[in-house]
């Protein structure tokens, strides 16, 4: 059995592959070429490895948090909204502390303010959810547009640069502020271990405490779950509280650690992307920094596609989507002959 | 002089709603056969791509809107084969084919960024469009508005008054009743979601070819597929309700233009997410609506009383749930 399923998940990458290869072959260009640029241009040196675990460390946060909201039975597609909510927050609280010039113990606030702003963001959807009637599918998609308004209405209000608003951003902030990296590779060690923290911190949430066992219950069966005496409205904005603060750590950390400013795309469709990972991981988070780097190198590699074979970046996409879709016909082809064996 | 302003007002919000309408009319169907195809959004474009490229190539519009609609059609089928056939959540593989429908559309659509292509002009109706006030409303439009237009009354009767419709809207009620009256379930509803792909993909032709000519990364489309979804909704999925919901949305957009010239500090990107907000509200409202219904206490001033009963709609019932008949 052990063996078959291995089979199965190996056909499935091979299918991927072909179907690329395709892809590629009808767009008029050659695969092993495409291939090549993305292997090379995402693993092919240690700076551009730093810049993929750069990436690395809000795709993985956003996909923590939605661990904790899909186990719940909550399709948080917000999660976009709610990286640009955290942004916006550490943002405004890194404005001030530059006003006020006291940058040593400002970071670790802009942290917990990045954490609060997605946090609450999230709330809001769920808040929507429970009492509003809104499916938070409908809530957080609304709410995504409505953060990105937010977020150029800032940049071309109140927050413009001296001078003129552009789509380039806010001022960039002094580098007092600025995540500390190692100088030679632009990577931040802090980003790195708080992502780490979170994804150990995810599993032991879901695996050792009632608060998980509690998610699980509510996710498998909210009926139930509210006869045993569990409020699943009131977990449910747990959950999401959560899921919204992880996603707001990678917003702030796109402010402090990458971008030092804020820019209209802050989020980098890291939330979206994020929602393929966790679906291709199987709502496990054992597996989410594995499939994480994968997607991230994907990305990061098809950067150079336009430069080089006149393809558009977008072939990353679409290899994540056809992985996706195609563990789900894996799923159903297994629960297919689980149930003729049995 | 006046008359005529508002005429052209009217006339462009009626033009620049087909589009929304197609779509939202297509997802209407399916989901009233109790399939929910999310990949709205990502259709838009793919199609929108699909019809732009083949009618640059062939230089005939009719195979472009042909070609779009079966590349909507297409990505319908593959929301309904993994619901219908594998059990899959459609909600999931909805969003996967948002984001792949898109990529495959940037991706392909690259070779054609930026080009001048057919486009599809202005039909005056012989007569008719030279009726004072109606004229320029109705009559002077392009071929896909007229056909979103005449759409509107051929859902209402395909889903109210025929066998057929009364089938679909059967299944999507109940399809253990009806799988036990003899009806195919998934014939049928794969029928639906694929109708409804069609419209789609008619939708984002009409953006390439029509409404925002051309192709480009962005096109222009992006977020329309969220809006048509929750058009949806708002029609309480009901054809004509939803068409309504179309031509609020278009007012919206139009209007949203003008409001940037009387307050131009504010940037015009505020004005275009103005609708999110506003159907995130309509949507707290109709399940306002809904709860008073069901409490039946009418505490409500009459004419709030009225608006609630009009906003309400019920969902189809077995929505989004998967059945397989065994």
């Amino acid at each position: 059995m052990v063996r078959r399923t291995v089979g199965a998940y190996v056909l499935m990458l091979l299918g991927v592959l072909c179907l690329t290869t395709l892809i590629v072959l009808a767009a008029g260009a050659p695969p092993f070429a495409a291939f090549y640029h993305l292997f090379e241009g995402s693993l092919g040196s240690w700076t551009k490895f730093a810049q993929v675990l750069t990436r690395w460390i809000p795709l993985t946060l956003c996909s923590c948090g939605l661990v904790l909201s899909f186990r719940i039975g909550l399709w948080n597609i917000g999660v976009e909204g709610q990286v640009v909510a955290g942004a916006i927050s550490a943002t405004a609280i890194l404005r001030m502390s530059a006003e006020a010039g006291f940058p040593g113990i400002s970071l670790v606030l802009v942290f917990l303010g990045g954490m609060l702003g997605g946090g609450v963001w999230a709330i809001i959807a769920g808040l929507l959810k429970t009492k509003g009637g809104v499916n938070e599918i409908f809530g957080g998609l609304g709410l995504n547009f409505v953060a990105q308004g937010i977020t150029l209405w800032l940049i071309f209000g109140p927050w413009r640069r001296p001078g003129v608003a552009s789509m380039s951003g806010t001022e960039i902030f002094p580098s007092s502020l600025w995540l500390p990296t190692i100088a030679s590779l632009r990577l931040s060690p802090i980003g790195l271990v708080l992502t780490v923290v979170a994804l150990i911190a995810v599993a032991w949430i879901l695996t050792r405490t009632r608060l998980g066992l509690a998610f699980k219950g509510i996710g498998n069966s909210p009926k139930a779950a509210y006869i045993h005496g569990l409020k699943p409205g009131r977990y449910m904005l747990y959950a999401m509280g959560m899921a919204g603060a992880c996603a707001g750590l990678a917003g702030t950390f796109q402010v402090t650690g990458v971008y030092h400013r804020l820019i209209p795309s802050i989020s980098s469709n890291y939330g979206y992307l994020a929602l393929l990972v966790v679906m291709l991981a199987n709502y496990n988070v054992s597996w989410i920094p594995v499939i994480a780097l994968f997607f991230v190198c994907l990305s990061v590699g098809s950067i150079q596609l336009p430069m080089m074979l006149q393809l558009d970046s977008s072939l990353s996409g679409i290899v994540q989507g056809a992985l996706v879709l195609g563990i789900l016909f894996l799923h159903a082809w297994r629960k297919r002959t689980q149930e003729r064996n049995s | 002089m006046e008359d005529l302003h508002l005429a052209i007002l009217l006339g462009s919000i009626v033009a620049g709603a087909a589009p929304i309408l197609l779509a939202t009319l297509g997802e209407t169907i399916a989901e009233k056969g109790g399939v929910i195809n999310l990949s709205l959004d990502g259709s838009i474009l793919l199609s929108a791509m699909v019809a732009f490229a083949v009618s640059y190539q062939s230089q005939s519009l009719c195979l472009g809107f042909l070609a779009g609609a079966a590349a909507g059609g297409l990505v319908a089928l593959i929301v309904g084969f993994f619901s219908i056939y594998l059990g899959q959540s459609q909600v999931a593989v909805g969003f996967v084919l948002t984001l792949t429908a898109r990529d495959l559309a940037y991706f392909f659509g690259n070779p054609y960024s930026r080009l001048y292509g057919p486009q599809a002009g202005p039909l005056p109706i012989p007569m008719l469009h030279e009726i004072p006030f109606l004229g320029p409303i109705l009559f002077q439009h392009t071929m896909p508005v007229y056909g979103s237009i005449l759409l509107i009354g051929l859902c209402w009767w395909y889903l109210y008054r025929t066998p057929m419709g009364l089938r679909l809207r059967a299944v999507g009620e109940n399809p253990q009743a009806s799988y036990a009256r003899g009806t195919n379930t998934r014939r049928v509803q794969l029928l639906s979601t694929l109708i409804g792909g069609l419209l789609v993909g008619l939708a984002g032709a009409t953006f390439s070819l029509c409404t925002k000519p051309g192709w480009g990364r962005p096109q222009g489309a992006e977020g329309t597929g969220w809006i048509c979804l929750a058009i949806v909704i708002f029609g309480g999925w009901h054809p004509v309700k939803a068409a309504f919901g179309a031509y609020l949305f278009a007012f919206l957009q139009v209007m949203g233009i003008h409001f940037q010239g009387w307050w131009p500090s504010i940037p015009a990107q505020v004005f275009q997410v103005a609708p999110f907000p506003l159907m995130i509200f309509t949507l707290v409202l109709m399940y306002a609506a809904q709860l008073e219904r069901e409490s039946m206490v009418k505490k409500r001033p009459p004419w709030l009383q009225r608006l609630l009963n009009m906003l309400g709609g019920n969902a189809p019932a077995a929505l989004g749930k998967a059945f397989i008949p065994e």
